[in-house]
């Protein structure tokens, strides 16, 4: 599990129009030629109970389970006086049933409106008048909820916390001005958006008719129809201590941690079944794809390319490590094939990249994006890329290169562990998504694992028979 | 998704300006090298990484008239090749150490920000020194990082916020070098020759112009002989033009640029304070209640909780050099931005006129004093902050003083200031989509009623994401 998508994003800082491309890009799609990426088995593997520890390492995180099922991470971070307290519930846009896209995002923002101890509004203000910050995040298969703050404030947001898990109370006088404002960052996001645009039609292309395949924030034609029952009857479903993880990064010690977790959430009772999550099984393109989309408000062309990948999930350790470094030597940087090729030598493109997602529970996709060069060919930047995968897929990698994809890939998990944030961030998105917290903490040592045939068996896996789709932003045709 | 924007659309401005709170145990200790460079240290071990921030002044303001983007272009150049290294070896020596060195530049400094792993150090450390010391500027390289410049700009013109600021810029600042785009023009860019580059780095990249921020697992000693390998051969005394004091357009005005975007984004605001201005903290308290927080603000709570009228609504302080701005972003449907922008204007003239009250203020006070060691929960945070702290000249013992003076503000003091940057309408305005100036939605939008008020944000979020 990579610690962060700073590889990712580093590469991206230069192109700094595609933040929100980056930040609505949550997609996943396997392959028809791989074993269907068995969700259900992975995730009781994920929740079943894990006795081992962490790994026998003092910076390892900690962790144990609640008689009610609510598992508990432990990150020790001892550098400052602060933790950040987070819940992540196993339940997402993925879960949304058909005509209620967007309803797990917009009861995440009506998460904040109240319970009979916590007047509406009142949560964010009270955590500031600690001096903590929060937020809330969604994505397909999980919604979690945080607040950093003082040490010694730990107990107030946990009884917050604990008290909105079954204790939420929502009125129309709260609820319909927030769905407007949800209807205000759709229009943000992927309304003011081409780039998004063409994520969300290429999405469709590649994971058909599973959850992956829309907008984590949903068609706008159901989120306005969304209500107050709707929003209740979703959380009082899946928002139960059986369905939750609580991860507390920062100056806190597990044996600090047990009572106060038992306290707070271990007198909170179970009031749904366990969910387990079911999906339809994404069914991959039959034949390779391709969306074009024109816009007014684009001048300048944009060119992605998804194709069908295993889940991180289903992968394993081994097989996602091997595909992370794979990324990082065809696109990942400077030093990388498709940048040396595309933008050095050959001058079509000003910025080349791709990148391995797997963060998703049922699929996962690998990626590659250009920007032409002011005039530009598109064609020109394909036939470029396809030139590049097959040369690799035809003489592999060379050990130097490997080399250097690695040391950088192993260097960025070291970075990322420098920000608390970014490190309880990862391990409950792994939780979530299939991935233990072993491999998370691990990570390095997979990457260091990887062998050069990994990374040409990782990429004939990637590559061969691929049935990708291939996205085009284009400026308005002129008539 | 997340329920609260993480970025502020003026990524230029973004406020450097830190209100940093005590971060209990940490020592800073002033490093001064055998050749005489100082830098500050914090010493931490936890993390085997080291981070390096440096800041210099010169950044886009000074480029010389006609070579705009100057600074910028720089930025983009010094990992293209040093010494004998030609871009490419140099970019695979670096990478093969793990390290990461980013350059940037605003409108007042170029900085660097630099990482590496610990045992790695002495490796990594030369590779810094080499780029900032003797950059090769090749023509390949200069080409190549020019055309991905000149893609950037015309990108920009396809972002609304982007536009946005500009306006809004170009509105307050008129002719003034503040008001250039930091990247140039593409005549700009185009014009800028291998000579401008290396006068821009021998007058920029001095001795006595840098502030340095080191956080990690490394020692006084250590650093000060690393001090003086990495910038010893920099020249003594930075050459720097002079940027004329400015302030913002005293006349009211608002720019409209007309766009097909569904969603409206708004710029607005006028003359700020400076950092050094005694008024500076108390207006910091003053915007934190208006806007600054995030939930806790009165245009949180009056445009977005009790109408849905957006989803990111804000304001900040951005003390600059030469001048200052108090400045807000919105983003709105285009039926409502004259609602908006109406209610707004009600906020901006209710708390000229009567300051904050007890509560709110006691309460802005709570947050900006108990979240201020959050802002130092990383190596890479703290050495940001420490450098912002030496650029504004604010004292190596001022994290210890900060809180005390948000605790010594008075309601006076904010009803002072509120006053003097509020009153009267001098606002101005940018908006780029296709808006609805009338305060009165248009007929069959329905505004819904709300809740009652109350006033406290909470500041940007941590980083987590999606």
């Amino acid at each position: 599990m990579r610690l962060s998508r700073e590889p990712r994003l580093r590469h991206l800082t230069a192109a700094a129009f595609l933040a929100a491309f980056l930040v609505t890009s949550a997609d996943a799609a396997p392959q028809a030629t791989l074993p269907a990426a068995p969700a259900a088995s992975a995730e009781i593997a994920a929740l079943g109970p894990d006795p081992r520890p962490v790994a026998d390492d003092p910076q390892a995180p900690e962790m144990f389970r609640l008689a009610n099922g609510m598992d508990v991470v432990v990150i020790p971070d001892h550098r400052a006086p602060v933790v950040t307290h987070m819940v992540w519930y196993r339940v997402g846009a993925a879960d949304e049933t058909p005509g209620k896209t967007g309803l797990a995002h917009f009861l995440e923002h009506l998460m904040f409106k109240g319970t009979a101890k916590i007047a509406p509004g009142q949560f964010s203000k009270i955590v500031a008048r600690n001096g903590g910050q929060d937020n809330a995040f969604t994505n397909y298969d999980f919604t979690a909820y945080y607040q950093a703050i003082a040490k010694d404030r730990l107990p107030l947001v946990m009884d917050m916390e604990a008290d909105r898990m079954t204790g939420l109370k929502l009125t129309d006088k709260e609820v319909l001005p927030e769905r407007d404002v949800v209807l205000e960052e759709l229009r943000m996001r992927i309304e003011n958006e081409p780039t998004a645009q063409l994520q969300s039609a290429m999405n469709a292309k590649l994971y058909g008719h599973h959850p992956y395949g829309r907008d984590v924030i949903g068609y706008k034609s159901e989120v306005e129809k969304l209500g107050t029952a709707d929003a209740l009857a979703f959380y009082n479903r899946f928002y139960t201590p059986n369905n939750a993880v609580l991860i507390v990064a920062g100056d806190v010690t597990a044996a600090e941690l047990k009572p106060l977790a038992e306290k707070y959430y271990g007198a909170v009772a179970d009031r749904a079944p366990t969910y387990v999550r079911k999906r339809p099984p994404v069914e991959w393109p039959t034949a390779s794809t391709r969306v074009t989309l024109h816009d007014a408000r684009v001048q300048e062309p944009t060119w992605l390319r998804f194709y069908p990948a295993v889940s991180e999930a289903a992968a394993g350790p081994r097989e996602a490590a091997a595909l992370d470094v794979l990324a990082e030597i065809l696109g990942g940087g400077t030093t990388s094939r498709l940048y040396q090729a595309l933008v050095v030598r050959e001058k079509v493109a000003s910025s080349a990249q791709s990148w391995y997602d797997g963060d998703n529970l049922d699929a996962g996709d690998f990626g590659i994006y250009v920007l032409p060069r002011l005039g530009g060919s598109l064609a020109d930047a394909e036939k470029a890329i396809d030139a590049e995968v097959a040369s690799l897929l035809k003489d592999g990698v060379d050990a130097e290169e490997l080399d250097r994809a690695k040391t950088q890939l192993v260097a960025s998990d070291v970075y990322a562990r420098d920000t608390q944030q970014t490190l309880a961030y990862a391990y409950g998105s792994a939780l979530m998504t299939g991935v233990s917290a072993r491999d998370v903490f691990l990570w390095p040592d997979h990457i260091r694992a990887v062998t050069a045939a990994d990374v040409l068996a990782a990429a004939h896996e990637v590559f061969d028979n691929a049935h990708s789709v291939t996205g085009e932003l284009l400026p308005e045709e002129k008539p | 998704m997340m329920r609260r924007p993480l970025l502020a659309f003026l990524g230029a401005v973004a406020s450097l300006v830190l209100m940093a709170a005590p971060a209990s145990a940490m020592k800073i200790e002033r490093v001064v090298s055998p050749g005489g460079i100082e830098a500050w240290l914090v010493e931490e071990t936890a993390v085997p990484v080291i981070v390096m921030d440096v800041a210099w002044q010169g950044g886009s303001a000074s480029d010389p008239k006609g070579k705009e983007g100057l600074a910028n272009l720089v930025s983009g150049l010094l990992d293209e090749g040093a010494g004998d290294l030609p871009s490419a070896t140099f970019q695979k020596k670096l990478a093969s150490t793990g390290a990461v060195m980013s350059f940037s530049e605003d409108r007042d400094y170029f900085e660097g920000t630099f990482k590496t792993i610990a045992d790695k150090r002495d490796e990594a450390f030369a590779l810094f020194g080499l780029a900032l010391t003797k950059p090769r500027f090749d023509a390949d390289a200069v080409e190549r990082i020019r055309a991905q410049i000149a893609t950037i700009i015309a990108r920009n013109m396809e972002d609304p916020g982007w536009i946005a600021a500009q306006g809004w810029y170009k509105a307050a600042y008129g002719d003034h070098p503040y008001a250039r785009p930091e990247d140039g023009t593409q005549a700009s860019l185009a014009s800028i020759t291998t000579d401008d580059l290396h006068a821009y780095t021998k007058n920029v990249f001095a001795r006595d112009n840098m502030k340095i921020a080191v956080v990690g697992p490394i020692t006084p000693a250590e650093l000060g002989a690393l001090l003086d390998k990495t910038f010893g051969a920099l020249p003594a005394h930075a050459e720097l033009p002079t940027v004329p004091e400015v302030k913002v357009a005293p006349k009211p005005k608002t720019v409209i640029e007309k766009r097909p975007f569904p969603q409206s984004v708004v710029i607005f605001g006028g003359q700020g304070l400076k950092r050094a201005d005694p008024d500076f903290v108390p207006a910091y308290v003053m915007n934190y209640v208006l806007g600054g927080g995030s939930f806790s603000s009165r245009l949180m709570e009056e445009v977005r909780a009790k109408r849905g009228l957006a989803y990111s609504i804000s304001t900040f302080l951005a003390p600059q050099r030469h001048g200052a701005l108090f400045m807000g972003e919105l983003g709105t449907k285009n039926a409502s931005v004259g609602l908006s922008l109406s209610l707004i204007r009600k906020e901006l003239a209710r708390m000229a006129a009567g300051g904050v009250t007890d509560k709110e203020l006691a309460d802005a006070k709570t947050y900006l004093t108990g979240s201020y060691p959050l802002r130092f929960n990383s190596n890479g945070r703290i050495a940001g902050e420490l450098v912002g702290i030496q650029t504004e000249n604010l004292g190596i013992d001022y994290i210890d003083r900060r809180n005390g003076m948000i605790d010594a503000v008075t309601k006076a003091d904010v009803a002072r200031v509120a006053k003097r940057l509020l009153a009267g309408d001098g606002l101005i305005v940018s908006i780029v989509g296709e808006p609805n100036m009338s305060d009165r939605l248009p007929a069959g939008t329905k505004l819904r009623p709300m809740p009652e008020p109350t006033g406290r944000p909470s500041e940007g979020a941590p980083g987590a994401s999606q």
